[in-house]
């Protein structure tokens, strides 16, 4: 019973930082310098520079100035960020955005780092449970029948292990 | 001195083929017991001297490729191009590896000399480092064939000799770019060594794990280069790039990155097969990897797989590189498949939450880092092969996927100490996370209080979040470490009597490699400080007339003059600004004088900067001198970004990068901690004449001891 009630507990405390987390990322930039300030860090500087669009204002850059100015049209046109990043897009190209949409085979850029991620735990978790599994049918063996050389090569490395090491 | 350059870089190739060949004839033999008639001891032998030969030989087709841009050699065509009469003589040397025949030259004179210690050091384990010198030998192989056949370092210039060369690049000509390549290719060389040795073994089916042990100096050597060479790239970026950052996630940086992430992968679970016999096949294959992602790193650099700023131009060089690491790879696969028997564990995990455990997921996330980093780097040459158009991976896309791995790594890294081996009792998990959980969340309410809120102005700031979490977990991290060395010197302090300082000391020498690591540690934490700060970064830019002013954070910068200068080598234009925090001149540490030589004397000085733009004159280039002034809670970082054509007044763009100072810092305890790490522990006896007990025995006693 007090076991379920902490469960439970922990449960709600998850669901709340959860929802706190989510009401934190859901807190959308709305205003025209924000949105400026958000959209100009999600395109690149056509100028090779390798800079982002709302980072370069180096001297004499041939291409921010310009983008910058259809940037502030944009928003003040009142396209979305999406409309936005699909026309610079579309006039200067798919590497003008930052990183890759979430749409098509872009997603597998998205994706595939936590799925790999979620898979690799998943999989070291599964792997220990075995191991401790199979030691816990070993332990059952007994020792006392065990050859003394064997015995005392095992308490060696208990010995070992048990402290010290980095 | 072309054909002498030349001449010794084909002796180096035919004595390494001969270290390859008669190395692999007589380590079949001696491993078949076949008859032959000559010993093959005596064979092996000759192959290993052919090694060290083959050292000398390169360190001569070096030393011409030197001599040659000393002496002005415009005949040949690397040194037309990469140097010219007015280049400093100290950014000579830097002409070895400014262009791709000259840092191949490089790469085949380090690799000789770790060969060259190798194959001196053989009677350490005389078998083990037979097989480990002829790998090694088959590495050297593939690059002198190189030098010598697809990118000749000594090609003679085509038509009539120029009087002057072109110069070296700009970007080049700043005093770290004499250090960050040679530590970096020290790093990536280095792991050649260890995985000779881990290739070696496995043919070898060397007994137990000493090979381990024997090689652990070797590795931590080479990542400590790797890791050295890395900040001072970061550095470098930082310093001459003027753009205010230090990491751009550009490919070649990236392909820095990997081989480090898995090394340090290797180098927290080798441990593990060291001490309990687990995770062969991990260890051997992270060792591969580390190895494979070097020449990966290389082939991006220079096959223009992808684009870089780093990138040299595009070559056929990479085919044979793309080449050599199929058959590396064949060789590794072919070699586990045999011996893959000689690998089993000795013993499993027992529990999720102990140490084994930690360095597991610590595995993890390292190599996750390592994919995420990859797939970040080739994701535009899988997009044009599939969509038919590039992409860009920007710092957006790094941001989004790598910030949460690296947090994930920075928790790891102060839980993993304080999880004992096998496993963790709940009362010994209260016992040891209870102050760091406190740390957390005083930190958390610190930052909150002094401003460091994820959001402004209702809208949600991803940056200033990740940054929160930064600190906390630095805070609790920090408080970890710190806590496993208090709890250890104070029962040191109470047996010696010593002081808490002396006695930490003592404990840190008693096991370097655990206090060392966990000094690495504490730099690792301050590192992520440093680079939490750069969500706060601010910048501003103006055109000043003489004394207008510009403001960023508390200070202002005045302009009290812009003028040019010219010498032999470059033309420089430079702004004199005088700088106030407040009403008051900002002041600055300067070199008052230096005694012996080698300790500089500061005194306080006004703080005036002088961010500079040269034009180099072979090159014609541009080239930014940023001017900074670093305290430990910013950087002001003032570039000079040119002159208005209109009005020929100077354009300053001024940075107030936060704890910047805490990268350096970092990289500093970090080097502190490897060299604390390599060196060896005191042993029991020496430690316990040279500690003796509070209740110390009588003084006739000792004196009879040290009789």
């Amino acid at each position: 019973m007090r076991h379920s009630t902490r469960f439970a507990f922990w449960t709600k405390a998850v669901q709340a930082g959860t929802l706190a987390l989510a009401v934190c990322f859901s807190l959308g930039a709305t205003d025209a310098s924000s949105r400026f300030n958000d959209l100009g860090h999600r395109m690149m500087c056509t100028c090779s520079c390798a800079q982002l669009l709302g980072e370069c204002n180096h001297v004499g850059c041939p291409e921010s100035g310009r983008e910058r100015d259809e940037l502030k049209a944009a928003i003040a046109d009142g396209k979305s960020d999406q409309e936005i990043l699909s026309w610079f897009s579309a006039k200067y190209g798919a590497t003008m955005l930052a990183a890759p949409t979430t749409k098509g085979f872009d997603l597998v850029a998205w994706i595939a780092p936590f799925a790999v991620l979620a898979a690799a735990t998943l999989g070291t978790f599964l792997l220990v449970r075995r191991w401790s599994v199979s030691r816990t049918a070993l332990a059952a063996v007994d020792t006392s029948t065990m050859d003394p050389a064997e015995r005392e090569r095992r308490e060696k490395i208990r010995r070992e292990t048990g402290e010290g090491g980095f | 001195m072309a054909a002498f350059g030349s001449f010794a870089l084909l002796i180096a190739l035919a004595l390494a083929a001969y270290n390859l060949l008669a190395g692999a004839f007589a380590l079949r033999v001696i491993a078949t017991g076949q008859a032959t008639a000559v010993s093959p001891e005596r064979l092996a032998d000759t192959a290993r001297r052919a090694g060290i030969a083959g050292f000398l030989a390169i360190t001569a087709a070096a030393f011409a490729l030197i001599y040659s841009v000393f002496t002005n050699d415009f005949s040949i065509t690397y040194i037309m191009e990469h140097s010219n009469r007015a280049l400093p003589g100290a950014y000579k040397f830097s002409a070895l590896w400014s262009g791709q025949e000259g840092s191949l030259l490089l790469w085949a004179w380090l690799l000789a000399v770790y060969g060259f210690v190798l194959r001196l050091t053989h009677k350490t384990d005389v078998k083990l480092y037979a097989y480990a010198g002829t790998i090694l030998a088959g590495i050297q192989v593939f690059f002198l064939a190189i030098l010598c056949f697809a990118a000749p370092p000594f090609a003679l210039y085509q038509g009539a000799i120029p009087d002057d060369g072109n110069g070296l690049n700009p970007l080049l000509q700043y005093p770290e770019m004499v250090i960050h390549p040679p530590m970096l290719y020290l790093g990536y060389v280095g792991f050649s060594v260890p995985f000779c040795f881990a290739l070696g073994a496995l043919m070898m089916r060397y007994p137990g794990e000493k090979w381990i042990r024997t090689t652990r100096v070797w590795t931590l050597v080479t990542w400590l280069f790797l890791t050295a060479g890395i900040f001072l790239g970061m550095h470098w970026a930082y310093a001459v790039l003027g753009w205010g950052g230090y990491w751009g996630w550009d490919p070649v940086e990236n392909a820095s990155l990997m081989p480090w992430l898995t090394g340090t992968a290797f180098l927290h679970s080798v441990m593990m097969q060291e001490k309990k016999g687990m995770m062969k096949s991990w260890n051997v294959w992270l060792i591969f990897v580390t190895f494979l992602l070097t020449l990966l790193g290389t082939l991006l650099t220079r096959a223009g797989l992808v684009s870089s700023v780093h990138a040299f131009a595009q070559s056929s060089i990479g085919t044979w590189f793309v080449v050599f690491m199929g058959i590396v790879l064949a060789v590794c696969i072919f070699t586990y498949i045999l011996q893959r028997s000689h690998l089993k564990s000795e013993h499993h995990l027992e529990s999720l939450v102990s140490r084994e455990a930690s360095f597991l997921f610590n595995n993890l996330v390292l190599l996750t880092a390592c994919f995420v980093i990859l797939l970040g780097t080739l994701y535009p040459v899988v997009s044009e092969y599939v969509e038919g158009h590039k992409v860009t991976m920007g710092p957006p896309w790094y941001n989004a996927v790598e910030l949460p791995v690296g947090i994930f790594l920075l928790f790891l890294t102060g839980v993993g100490p304080l999880l004992p081996w096998r496993s963790a009792s709940l009362k010994s998990i209260r016992r040891n996370f209870v102050l760091p959980v406190i740390m957390l969340w005083v930190a958390v309410a610190v930052c909150l209080a002094a401003g460091v809120r994820p959001w402004k102005d209702g809208a949600f700031q991803q940056g200033s979040f990740y940054a929160l979490v930064s600190f906390a977990m630095a805070a609790a991290v920090l408080t970890a470490i710190l806590s496993e060395f208090f709890r250890g010197a104070g029962v040191i302090s109470r047996q010696t009597g010593k002081n808490l300082f002396m006695a930490t000391w003592l404990l840190t020498r008693r096991n370097t490699r655990r206090y060392g690591g966990y000094i690495i540690h504490i730099g690792v934490v301050i590192v992520v400080i440093g680079l939490a700060g750069a969500a706060f970064n601010k910048n501003t830019e103006s055109e000043l007339a003489l004394h207008d002013k510009m403001t960023i954070g508390p200070y202002t910068l005045e302009c009290v003059g812009f003028t040019q200068d010219s010498n032999l080598n470059y033309n420089s234009e430079y702004a004199l600004i005088d700088v106030y925090k407040g009403t008051e001149r900002a002041k600055a540490l300067a070199i008052d004088r230096w005694v012996l030589g080698i300790i500089p004397i500061f005194h306080i000085v006004p703080l005036q900067m002088a961010p500079e733009k040269r034009i180099y004159l072979a090159t014609e280039q541009p080239q930014t001198m940023v001017a900074i002034h670093s305290v430990p809670s910013w950087d002001l970082y003032v570039v000079y970004e040119g002159t208005n054509p209109d009005t020929g007044q100077p354009i300053i763009k001024a940075f107030l990068n936060p704890l910047v100072g805490w990268i350096w810092a970092g990289l500093v305890i970090l080097v502190f901690g490897t060299l604390i790490a390599l060196v060896p522990a005191l042993t029991p006896a020496t430690a316990s004449l040279r500690v003796p007990a509070r209740t110390a025995p009588s003084e006739p006693a000792l004196r009879g001891g040290h009789l």
